[in-house]
């Protein structure tokens, strides 16, 4: 048995049943991080040992008959942007290479609370902005698939980590499309919760209208686990909302009988990779022969979407990343003369390029002059597409597009070129406009054997539909059994 | 063109700090003078990933702010950023609030030797305190004090309705007032929790136009305010009558040479670049919220001035004074429910306590005594136990070393004399070496009594009792 492959369902079963403890569980993760590693590149801290020690102890206080929880020793990753107390948070950027938070973010409480272990932070690209890791300080990392393609981004750590069975799920953050897109190009599941549903307090803010944490996982079971943890109102995050507290297993009926499912035709336009249409064209297929209704739909107004995802994105990470100016923490240029100095130098050589255009660009629609013509044009619009959305919601339980319009792309490819790299997040970026819950799963590979990644869209908090869902279609085309990377080179 | 030829414009910008317990957006206390960074928390500082909670009572005490000042109060406010970097900004944006202020449109009437005016409130915001530098004496360079950062500011911004630094200084004394009465803010000017600055322009009387203004920090007193002001008003007098044209700018006002410098040159315009603060949610409120503070307002000073005049008939002026402050006016009503006597602490407050203040430059609420002393005094007065002239020792004893008036009576010696024999040896003692003054008398000059009496209580080092001496003197001289 390789401990790796299996979920975390999987994993709790063989903890209960005595078959598996959490020593072994780790042990089988570090040592796969350290096969794995050189060639995905997908951690910037490892914590090895540390892991190790906490899942003894967890050992010794489960033998002692101390009631733990159904997740404890259980380990996760978790990406580099969600503050960890004593645990670097690099965000993947020079800027906080060396920043270690003195405040665990909520989610990390809960995790800890449920006596997880973190195995290690995950590289991204720097500060969530990019869709292929290659934005990141320290490293590339690679997808499992095909170790020259990216991962994706920015959770690409996350993804490819979980893919390659270096961790067995992991925490992801998505702004645009941070966790989907990368869980459809590593071939695993990839859940933006509802905008609200998941404190934000503790990560690193890139555009905080637009940022969620999510789990990225294995299977569909394993996300609605990792959802039942990190959900819940935090009083220290006012736009988190009260939700109760629900159990997202129990909605995983494997039945979609009558469940609408609408079809926008504008996602399947121009742009759009042959295969990957293909793919979802049989996804599509198969929801009618399960007993869904499907029908084709159109959000017209989603095609501004990516003008206005970057328009608010960049306007706010603009103010947002102002707090990295090498007074409190964080890099400092070592020599300045004054104080414009200090943070002109502090800034240029703490950021990278990416980021760097990104607050340029935020800084200019929020000028005085181009302020209506950039940001409340964007905002307006953005009122627009939650309308659209919330239209077809009368109408639709779900709405099916492709996660990306293509699959995992060349490293290098497009790193050039962030117009082209900004268009693979065309089909993820409406949903963080509008606050939605989405959710990316394996659907298919190309004639390369590259995963293709469908999204389901679901109206706000109704996680429950799209978990649903993706997991009737996940119980009939079982990727997993069909597909492992091969780590081609 | 002579200078009585031009008016002055001015306008203020009024910060006050709340006296919340704790910050605007966490919970770290917000008491002046603590250790530098030791009142803060990771939100404050900045840390990557906090998150602000806007603190309840903040908008509370804003909107009591707002009615107090007869402003409209928005059902739909929001906060904004205001983007800028410095170092005593952690966030490099402070959250303030831009186009939908909690309060608008208000007014607050002053009274001045011109009579009464009504002055305009544009509006009323909340937003957060910047930390402080301190300049580090070991490297020469600047430490951050970040206890400030997040203390909970309103901005209350006037219309630019006043025209001269009387009126600056009438409508500064009512607005601390106000704020002092709803117990919003300590407003202790060299504490910083209430500042000024104040926009200044001049132009033609009779003009409609308003000239170019600058814009005045760091004044610290009324008298600095007001000395700012006039430096300025004939800097851009001397500017415009010199054929110049007065630049849109940001002054320091430097005490110590008492002239103003600009802040920062024009290349340097700033751009705050504000916007919806994505981390909080729109700030309703609801109707019955508004209402339920408006009926928890206390007697705000205008209607206690109404009360004063009709209750007690104090004049329009003593009541002005003291309702101008509400440590005074609190002094004053519990001081007569002690000794019953309005008149007598009406008097009290509006002379000797007054004088003695502005003698000291100190603030009313810095006056070290409490209403029962103050309202004892009185009683002993009115008992005739002691004479006013030994009343005055003892309110001069009170700010120096404050204990009850019997006390130091007793332990001064101060008692009046009120036994006849002894008062009847005075008198003669003193007729006998005025001769000249009973003839005065006698011719009919009642100034003469006057300066007996005065001679009397001199002699007795002011504990004679006034009373008796007056009857006595006037049965001698009539023998």
């Amino acid at each position: 048995m390789d401990i790796t492959n299996l979920t975390v369902h999987e994993l709790q079963e063989k903890i209960k049943n005595k078959e598996l403890t959490s020593r072994e569980i780790v042990e089988a993760y570090n040592n796969k991080i350290e096969q794995k590693e050189t060639e995905i590149q997908a951690f910037v801290t490892i914590l090895g040992k540390e892991a190790l020690e906490k899942a003894k102890e967890v050992d010794t206080k489960r033998a002692n008959g101390e009631e733990l929880g159904e997740f404890a020793g259980i380990p996760i990753g978790v990406k580099d942007n969600i503050c960890t107390k004593g645990i670097k948070t690099t965000c993947s950027s020079k800027m906080l290479e060396n920043f270690v938070s003195p405040y665990d973010a909520t989610v990390m409480k809960k995790i800890n609370a449920e006596h997880i272990i973190t195995l290690g932070k995950l590289n991204m690209d720097e500060f969530a902005m990019g869709g292929s890791t290659e934005h990141s300080y320290f490293k590339t990392t690679k997808n499992p698939y095909n170790l020259n393609k990216v991962p994706g981004g920015s959770s690409g750590g996350s993804a490819a980590a979980v893919a390659a069975g270096m961790v067995p799920w992991a925490l992801g953050s998505d702004t645009g499309g941070s966790i989907r897109q990368p869980a459809s190009f590593c071939g695993v599941v990839g859940l933006k919760p509802t905008y609200g549903l998941v404190s934000r307090y503790g990560l690193v803010a890139f555009a905080s209208s637009l940022d969620q944490i999510g789990p990225i996982t294995k299977d569909v079971y394993d996300s609605a686990l990792l959802l039942n943890i990190i959900t819940g109102h935090d009083k220290k995050d006012t736009t988190s909302v009260e939700k109760g507290q629900i159990d997202y297993t129990k909605c995983l009926k494997n039945d979609v009988k009558g469940l609408k499912i609408g079809v926008p035709k504008e996602f399947f336009g121009e742009g759009i990779n042959k295969e990957v249409k293909e793919s979802l064209e049989k996804a599509i297929e198969k929801y009618k022969e399960l007993g869904a209704i499907v029908e084709e739909i159109s959000l017209d107004v989603a095609k501004y979407s990516l003008a206005t995802y970057y328009i608010i994105a960049c306007a706010e990470a603009s103010s947002n990343l102002g707090r990295f100016d090498g007074i409190r923490y964080g890099h400092r240029a070592k020599e300045f003369s004054n104080l414009k100095e200090l943070y002109k130098k502090s800034r240029s050589e703490g950021f990278g390029s990416e980021v760097k255009r990104r607050i340029i660009l935020g800084t200019y629609v929020l000028s005085s002059g181009y302020y209506d013509a950039y940001y409340k044009k964007a905002q307006q619009v953005r009122t627009l597409v939650m309308q659209e959305f919330e239209k077809a919601f009368e109408k639709y339980d779900v709405i099916l597009t492709p996660t990306s319009p293509t699959v995992a792309f060349d490293i290098g490819a497009k790193s050039n070129n962030p117009l082209e790299m900004y268009l693979s997040d065309i089909c993820t970026v409406s949903v963080n406009i509008a606050g939605l819950p989405g959710i990316s799963i394996p659907c298919g590979v190309d004639s390369q054997g590259m995963p293709i990644g469908m999204q389901l869209i679901g109206n706000k908090f109704c996680e429950e539909t799209i978990l649903n869902a993706a997991y009737t279609f996940e119980q009939e085309v079982k990727f997993r059994d069909n597909h492992k990377p091969k780590f081609k080179k | 063109m002579p200078r009585e030829d031009y008016e002055a414009v001015m306008g203020l910008e009024v910060h006050a700090e709340l006296s919340t317990k704790t910050k605007i957006f966490c919970s770290c206390k917000t008491t002046f003078g603590a250790e530098p960074n030791t009142q803060v928390c990771p939100i404050c500082m900045a840390m990557p990933g906090t998150l602000p909670v806007l603190n309840e009572k903040v908008v509370e005490y804003a909107v009591k702010a707002g009615l107090a000042t007869d402003c409209e109060i928005a059902r739909d406010s929001k906060n904004d950023r205001k983007n800028y970097f410095y170092p005593d900004l952690p966030k490099s944006y402070q959250i303030s609030q831009y186009d939908k202020p909690l309060c608008e449109h208000g007014k607050i009437e002053i009274e001045t030797s011109n009579g009464k005016k009504v002055i305009g409130i544009t509006r009323i915001h909340i937003e957060e305190d910047a930390g402080k530098l301190n300049h580090d004496e070991f490297s020469g360079g600047s430490l951050v004090d970040l206890n400030r950062a997040g203390v909970p500011l309103i901005e209350i911004v006037s219309e630019p309705d006043l025209r001269t630094t009387e009126e600056v200084e009438a409508y500064l004394k009512k607005l601390k007032s106000i704020l002092e009465y709803i117990e919003v803010s300590d407003c202790k000017m060299q504490e910083g929790s209430f500042r000024a600055d104040v926009n200044v322009s001049v132009r033609k009387k009779g003009d409609s136009n308003f000239g170019t203004r600058t814009e005045m920090k760091n004044m610290n007193s009324f008298r600095s305010i007001t000395r700012a002001i006039e430096y300025e008003i004939d800097r851009q007098i001397d500017v415009i009558e010199n054929g110049g044209k007065v630049d849109q700018e940001t002054l320091r006002w430097d005490e110590v040479s008492g002239k103003t410098f600009s802040m920062r040159d024009k290349e340097d315009a700033k751009d705050y670049r504000y916007f919806p603060d994505p981390d909080l949610v729109a700030i309703k409120l609801s109707e019955e919220y508004i209402e339920n503070i408006k009926n928890s307002l206390p007697e705000l000073p205008e209607s206690r001035k109404q009360r004063y005049l009709e209750e007690y008939k104090l004049s329009e002026k003593d009541a002005n004074i003291i309702t101008s402050s509400k440590y005074l006016s609190d002094l004053f009503e519990k001081a007569i429910e002690i000794c019953n006597n309005p008149k007598a602490v009406n008097n009290w407050i509006i002379s000797d306590i007054s004088r003695i203040l502005n003698e000291k430059e100190m603030e009313p609420n810095e006056i070290p005594f409490k209403f029962n002393e103050l309202g004892k005094l009185v009683i002993l007065i009115d008992k005739g136990t002691i004479s006013s002239s030994i009343g005055k020792k003892i309110l001069e004893e009170l700010f120096e070393n404050p204990k009850d008036p019997e006390q130091i009576i007793k332990e001064k010696g101060w008692i009046q004399i009120s036994d006849e024999t002894q008062i009847k040896e005075v008198v003669k003692k003193i007729l006998e070496a005025n001769p000249q003054s009973i003839a005065d008398y006698k011719a009919g000059k009642d100034r003469a009594l006057g300066f007996l009496v005065g001679q009397a209580m001199k002699e007795t080092k002011g504990k004679a009792n006034p009373k008796m001496l007056n009857q006595m003197f006037l049965e001698e001289l009539k023998k």
